[in-house]
């Protein structure tokens, strides 16, 4: 022993490989997160039973049924409900996973070919129903459409839901989503503070502009947005286009046409009204930086006239609301010569469930999405959640409603057949992020209405060129 | 003969330790670093165990795509920052704990209160980094209730109708996130550093002062050369937590996974999340990880050749 000959001392190896080790480790933590489980081996054969009237996917007695479900803004206390209800009339064990992490408890299970039985896949965190339905794990849920609904055996479920909701839940021509929460869209205010300052509802743009002026003038900004969110502020903007250009141009813009953005004059307008806020200054101050839950506390605290949102904002928002604040929903205000109505709203449903098409107790799965499009359920589901369902006339009228739930279901009756939905967003996750940062970028003043159009066309002739598109058409 | 036995025994006794930890170092690093390599020449999705081989476009593919070279950009910029600002003020204030102070009859010691100094700059270090992003998203809130609008509005440096958006600026927000972590790390290298110090003999301090050298001739001179190792050290794990800086990105910036605005925050593990979890493009995020891992192993080759030197023994 000894310092000779050794060509590399000890200490120095110690060094060098603790320095390796510590750049392997930060490493691995990504590298490590792309290596899937094992292939699909083995199919379980799940216990069937015989498919009868009552039992039309031939649901085994005393079986297991794996529940996972999205706990955010209306809780998971709805669904364990279901789940009891569920065991009751079927002898099951269900088991329950309520969360927030979809992606991280659910995509080595999919990998693994050991997905749940249900899967209520939203939040930040869920995994992008395109990205499952083009990998073939979801079930096709139409055999649910098709079978007797629970409230009158004479009728299909298809029957009993909102018009909209199929259409919603298609992937690749395939149904395979129930978008079970009916959400409208559009801006909100506070009906306390428009009766104190003698401001009304605006129906056109103009007024629009006109109440945040006046707002500016009284101290407060005129709208506030969900600035690190553009999400949001996207609903105004495409709301405006739907709503100017008609159906067409909203169904320009899923279909992925050329000119869907692109000198289509609508689009322009639309995006020119929302830049009209801020070359006006009539934003909130700072709101293009922040979260949604601060931009809408301080729009709950009387900061902003207009906040952008769902009808889910009245639940998410119930601790800061003042018990006098009266939310009410506005349908996004007009432009000169809209082809939609005032009326008209983006209404659809939200909230994914979805049956994994590897799910080891497929038909149980399918049974369940089928009892929750029953009015059982779905009042059950009112009642714990405080929200509406794609189940037509699916509320018991004893549930009584908060007053912005009320406003945008009277807003929701107004409208009538005029509600309009994107599909795009669930289609093309890259675009509609591309679209975002577009947004952003316009929120900001970084870049001017005809820029946002071209990044918009640009995003929309790249999603154009991805070989799944084809699968995606409305008509 | 005897050296030869000797030394085939040690081998084998020093395998025989290794064996178990090997097994599962090779099981958990080495086999997933195999798959993603295998997985960066396919179209994975990541929601299925099938897919297709596609050779190397997805490298080509990467060569070309703007944003994550964008964010390979503010990588090498993080890379140069995050360490110089980080050890350049962790060596200063080591030096003024341990040995800047005044020399009294005592000989070399710190400024005065240095004990309470090296705990309070070790405060941020026990903090973990989600909560440093929700207490630096409160610092850099972008209305005039923020800490720092509230601060500049009070002076009257900022109009409140047009507070600073600090992380929504393109220019400021990589600048932002780099106090951050610069501001986080100080102080665990402060400790690293002050330990290296106290043990330096104090009889070299006390000949460098004799010999009438003064603080910055004493730090540059004596201190430095023999603090060399665990600088070489900390730039190194500084510069992989540069080439990392997932957690704050993508937690206190806008966009999916972070980035914003408009990607002028993106890093490279925010852009291979985004294509790995949301955009359903694993294959292609693996040859991110894949490209990442091998820019990690060159720097750390580069840093630590870089910076041998001669070791001084004491």
């Amino acid at each position: 022993m000894g310092s000779t000959g050794e060509g590399l001392g000890r200490r120095d190896l110690i060094k060098r490989s603790a320095a390796l080790g510590l750049i392997t480790v930060p490493t691995m933590s990504f590298l490590s997160a792309c290596a899937s489980g094992g292939e699909d081996g083995s199919t379980k054969g799940p216990d069937k039973a015989a498919v009868t009237k009552e039992n039309p996917f031939g649901v085994a007695k005393g079986g297991k049924l794996d529940v996972v479900v999205f706990k955010g803004g209306f809780g998971d206390d709805y669904a364990k409900a279901w789940e009891a209800a569920f065991d009751k009339k079927w002898g099951t064990t269900s088991s329950h996973l309520g969360t927030q992490e979809i992606t991280g408890k659910l995509q080595t299970r999919f990998n693994g070919g050991t997905p749940p039985d249900v899967v209520d896949d939203s939040g930040a965190q869920k995994i992008k129903l395109d990205v499952l339905a083009k990998a073939g794990q979801l079930a096709d849920l139409a055999p649910v459409l098709d079978a007797p609904s629970l409230d009158d055996p004479s009728k299909k479920v298809r029957d009993t839901l909102i018009a909209g909701t199929v259409e919603q839940g298609m992937q690749g021509g395939k149904f395979v989503a129930l978008n079970y929460v009916y959400t409208v869209f559009g801006l909100w205010y506070s009906g306390k503070l428009f009766k104190e300052k003698g401001w009304t509802a605006p129906k056109t743009w103009d007024e629009f502009l006109d109440v945040c002026k006046k707002a500016k003038d009284a101290g407060l900004g005129g709208l506030a947005h969900q600035g690190k969110y553009p999400y949001y502020i996207n609903v105004v903007i495409m709301d405006l286009i739907a709503k100017k250009g008609g159906l067409e141009a909203m169904k320009a813009i899923d279909n992925l046409e050329p000119n869907a953005f692109e000198g289509n004059a609508a689009a322009l307008a639309a995006v020119e009204a929302v830049y009209e806020v801020v070359e006006k200054d009539l934003l909130m101050p700072g709101t293009n930086g922040l979260t949604h839950t601060e931009s809408q506390t301080a729009w709950n605290q009387y900061k902003a006239a207009f906040i952008p949102s769902g009808s889910w904002l009245e639940n998410e928002q119930l601790k800061q609301t003042p018990d006098d604040f009266d939310m009410q929903f506005l349908p996004v205000p007009l432009l000169a010569d809209s082809k939609l109505p005032f009326e008209a709203i983006r209404a659809g449903a939200g909230e994914p469930f979805i049956v994994p098409e590897k799910a080891a107790n497929k038909a149980g799965g399918l049974e369940f999405v089928r009892s929750m499009l029953s009015r059982e359920w779905s009042t059950l589901f009112a009642q714990q959640a405080n929200s509406l369902t794609v189940v037509k006339d699916g509320v018991d009228p004893k549930v009584k409603l908060r007053p912005g739930t009320q406003s945008a279901v009277t807003a929701l009756k107004a409208a009538g057949d005029n509600t309009f939905n994107y599909l795009y967003p669930d289609w093309y996750s890259a675009m509609d992020t591309e679209i975002q940062d577009a947004s952003n970028e316009l929120m900001a003043k970084r870049i001017q209405p005809k820029e946002w159009i071209k990044r918009a066309q640009a995003a929309v002739d790249k999603a154009a060129k991805d070989p799944n598109a084809k699968n995606n058409h409305r008509s | 003969m005897s050296q030869v036995a000797t030394s085939r025994g040690r081998v084998g006794f020093i395998a025989g330790f290794l064996v178990l930890p090997l097994a599962l170092y090779l099981t958990f690093v080495i086999w997933p670093y195999i798959q993603t390599f295998g997985y960066s020449f396919t179209n994975w999705s990541g929601q299925s165990p099938t897919f297709g081989f596609i050779g190397l476009d997805n490298y080509t593919a990467l060569m070309k795509d703007e944003v994550f070279l964008g964010a390979l950009w503010h990588n090498l910029l993080l890379l140069v920052f995050v360490p110089t600002l980080t050890i350049l003020l962790a060596l200063f204030f080591a030096f003024m704990v341990n040995a800047g102070g005044r020399s009294g009859a005592g000989g070399v010691r710190g400024v005065r209160g240095s004990a309470f100094y090296k705990i309070v700059y070790f405060f941020p270090q026990v903090l973990s980094l989600a909560i440093l992003a929700v207490l630096f998203g409160a610092v850099y809130r972008s209305d005039e209730g923020g800490l720092l609008n509230g601060f500049l509005i009070g002076l009257g440096l900022v109009d409140p109708a047009h507070p600073v958006e600090w992380l929504n600026e393109p220019n400021l927000v990589l600048w932002c996130l780099l106090l951050v972590v610069v501001w986080h790390g100080v102080g665990f290298y402060l400790v690293l550093f002050s330990a290296a110090m106290q043990s330096v003999p104090k009889d070299i301090y006390e000949a460098a002062l004799l010999d009438g050298a003064g603080r910055a001739q004493t730090f540059v001179k004596v201190t430095l050369p023999l603090l060399w190792d665990s600088v070489q050290t900390s730039a190194v794990y500084l510069g992989i937590a540069a080439m990392d800086m997932f957690v704050l990105v993508s937690t206190m910036t806008s966009g999916s996974f972070g980035g914003g605005p408009d990607h002028h925050s993106e890093v490279m593990a925010t852009v291979l999340m985004r294509n790995f979890l949301y955009f359903g493009k694993s294959g292609y995020a693996c040859a991110m990880g894949v490209v990442m891992l091998v820019l990690t192993m060159i720097l750390s080759v580069v840093t630590l050749r870089a910076t041998r030197r001669e070791r001084i023994e004491f």
